[in-house]
């Protein structure tokens, strides 16, 4: 599909954790899980938009899930419903959905945000793990579509205290999903190469432009050099090399 | 009505897609149609593939953005089998950009490129130079007359060298650049600039130094094109920061044939039409029949 550039109205606009935020937007959307779009609530400044994830779509409209991490997303979070947003969107290529057997997916903190549609849209049995920081939060977006909901926490407060990576057994799974911090992702990779486990990662990287024009996401993978923006962020596992 | 003529190249209007912002189109076709651009500038291309530089590319800043790319393209035979074809459907002016760490890469790009179809190429000299340590060869004027010189030998097309602001003196390069036989010139290639992680306690950028541009650089820009204009003959295209036909037509008063928009499609990946009915809509508000009528007006005696 076609990516377009558009406004539209934000329709809520809520606070879902202490720094995380549930913006729905609409109307008419459309896109796949893990593709994402670039958002701007402003005129000129901060200059760049900013790369969001679908977190879910219903009947048109779009849902984001995001976190306050600098002056953009603190803008997003001040916008109320009736206020106008910039889309340009879908864009990106997100996560092969017609796969057999049983799906694990992984998550780091606000890394769950692309992975709620993902679960919704996967017709398999899915579990899912997810690590946090302090506390869990909109796992009750996510609890209807899988089987199995696995948490940690950095806090020891909910779940297993630790890593999410430490509960995590790839051998379960015939594919593996993951977003989150880079570091989590490398080691559910590693995993996952040596349950020799396929497995798929949601790349981030500084965007511009967002549509593969220039070239500020690209990164180096067994193909060659790849646009996280425009052939990822969603990467086969084996693809990716690390330079390190 | 916004029609020009550039080095003996007819372009429909002003308005240029810049190097390196604007891929070789395929990404904006999408939002519009191509043949509305006055012409495109293909994002630079080298003898060789290049992967380019690791480490963060992007860094935005107040008014703009830093960028430190390092020239990523697949070299001059995948662009002139897989990409040109695909761009030559369009009905606007192709420019191929060309970049080198030697003169002699520069040579046999342009050579390359001199079997083609495309009509006008522009020489990125801000490149930098591996024989002279890396320091580009657009700061110091001899060494830019010396690559200008021999690749214009070689080269059967128009050429425009794209000079950059990091010149030591900027008037002085364009005269020397144009001594060596450029055709035409556009500035200002981006500004030397950096940023620094003050909690990683290092540069943003592996190479430390990248490119500025954006908004943020255009009343440098236009001074530096204002002071070209005004010391050459030949005909200049403007850059820098360009966000609107207000900004496109302060670079036609100061001398500009042409304008090419770069960070800005990174804001609207239209915008380079909104300029351009600006422009049209300016030239009918303001009884302008041709950009020839205030192409450098703020020069001239009243
Ligand atoms: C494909 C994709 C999908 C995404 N989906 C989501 C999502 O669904 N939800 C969500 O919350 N976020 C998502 N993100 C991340 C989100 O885009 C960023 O958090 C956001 O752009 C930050 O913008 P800001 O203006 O708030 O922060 P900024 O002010 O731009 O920066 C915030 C902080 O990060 C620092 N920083 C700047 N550059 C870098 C860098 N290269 N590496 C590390 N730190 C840097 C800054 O110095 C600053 O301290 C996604 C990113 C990508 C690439
Ligand atoms: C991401 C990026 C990549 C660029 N790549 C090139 C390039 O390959 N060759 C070149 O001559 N200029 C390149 N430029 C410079 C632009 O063409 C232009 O001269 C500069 O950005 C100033 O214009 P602007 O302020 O409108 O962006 C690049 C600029 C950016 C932002
Ligand atoms: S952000 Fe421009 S190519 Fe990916």
């Amino acid at each position: 599909m076609d990516p377009k550039y558009c406004s539209g109205v934000v329709f809520s606009n809520t606070q879902v954790y202490e720094n995380i935020y549930e913006m729905k937007v609409g109307e008419n959307f459309k896109g796949q899980p893990g593709q994402f779009y670039m958002l701007r609530a402003w005129n000129r400044e901060p200059f760049l938009s900013r790369p969001i994830s679908i977190s879910n779509i219903e009947n048109g409209t779009i849902i984001f899930l995001y976190e306050i991490k600098g002056k953009g997303t603190e803008l997003f979070s001040k916008l109320r419903s009736g206020d106008s947003i910039e889309l340009l969107g879908p864009l990106g290529t997100g996560f092969p959905l017609g796969i057999e057997g049983n799906v694990g997916i992984v998550a780091g903190g606000i890394g769950i945000a692309p992975m709620v549609y993902l679960c919704h849209k996967l017709s398999t049995k899915v579990d899912f793990y997810a690590g946090f920081r302090e506390k869990s939060f909109y796992m009750d977006k996510i609890e209807k579509n899988v089987e199995n909901i696995y948490i940690s926490t950095d806090s020891g407060l909910e779940g297993h205290s630790g890593f999410i990576t430490e509960i995590f057994q790839p051998e379960k799974y015939s594919s593996v999903y993951t977003c989150g911090p880079l570091p989590m992702m490398r080691i559910v990779l590693d995993m996952c190469r040596k349950a020799n486990v396929s497995a798929y990662i949601s790349m981030e990287r500084r965007m511009a432009c967002g549509i593969g024009a220039c070239l500020g996401c690209s990164i180096l993978t067994t193909s060659g050099m790849r646009k996280v923006c425009k052939d990822g962020p969603v990467f086969k596992g084996e693809e990716i090399v690390f330079n390190d | 009505m916004t029609s020009v003529e550039i080095c003996g190249v007819e372009f429909k209007n002003p308005v240029i897609a810049a190097s390196g912002t604007f891929g070789f189109g395929r990404e904006y076709e999408k939002f519009y149609s191509l043949s509305k651009l006055g012409g495109i500038c293909t994002k630079g291309i080298t003898l060789h593939e290049r992967h380019g530089n690791s480490g963060t590319r992007i860094h935005e800043t107040t008014g703009g953005l830093l960028n430190s790319i390092g020239l990523e393209n697949p070299g001059v035979d995948v662009f002139i089998e897989e990409e040109l074809p695909h761009m030559e459907k369009y009905d606007t002016v192709i420019i191929a950009n060309v970049g080198g760490s030697t003169i002699e890469e520069y040579i046999m790009a342009v050579e390359k490129l001199n079997k083609t179809n495309i009509p006008m190429f522009e020489l990125n000299i801000s490149c930098p130079n591996v024989k002279q340590g890396g320091m580009a060869f657009g700061i110091k004027s001899d060494v830019a007359f010396k690559v200008v010189s021999e690749v214009k030998k070689v080269s059967k097309k128009p050429l425009v060298v794209k000079l950059s602001p990091n010149a030591e003196n900027i008037v002085d390069m364009a005269y020397r650049c144009c001594e060596a036989g450029a055709d035409g010139l556009s500035l200002v290639n981006t500004f030397s600039g950096m940023a620094i992680d003050i909690y990683g306690k290092k540069p943003v950028f592996e190479n430390t130094i990248a490119g500025l541009s954006g908004p943020c650089i255009k009343p440098i820009a236009l001074r530096m094109v204002y002071e070209v204009c005004s010391a050459v003959d030949i005909p200049v295209i403007g850059i820098g920061g360009i966000m609107d036909y207000k900004d496109a037509i302060e670079f036609i008063m100061s001398g500009a044939y042409g304008v090419q928009i770069g960070s800005g499609n990174f804001v609207k990946p239209d915008i380079c039409l909104d300029i351009i009915s600006g422009i049209e809509k300016f030239m009918k508000d303001e009884g302008i029949k041709s950009l020839k009528e205030i192409r450098g007006i703020i020069r001239r005696k009243s």
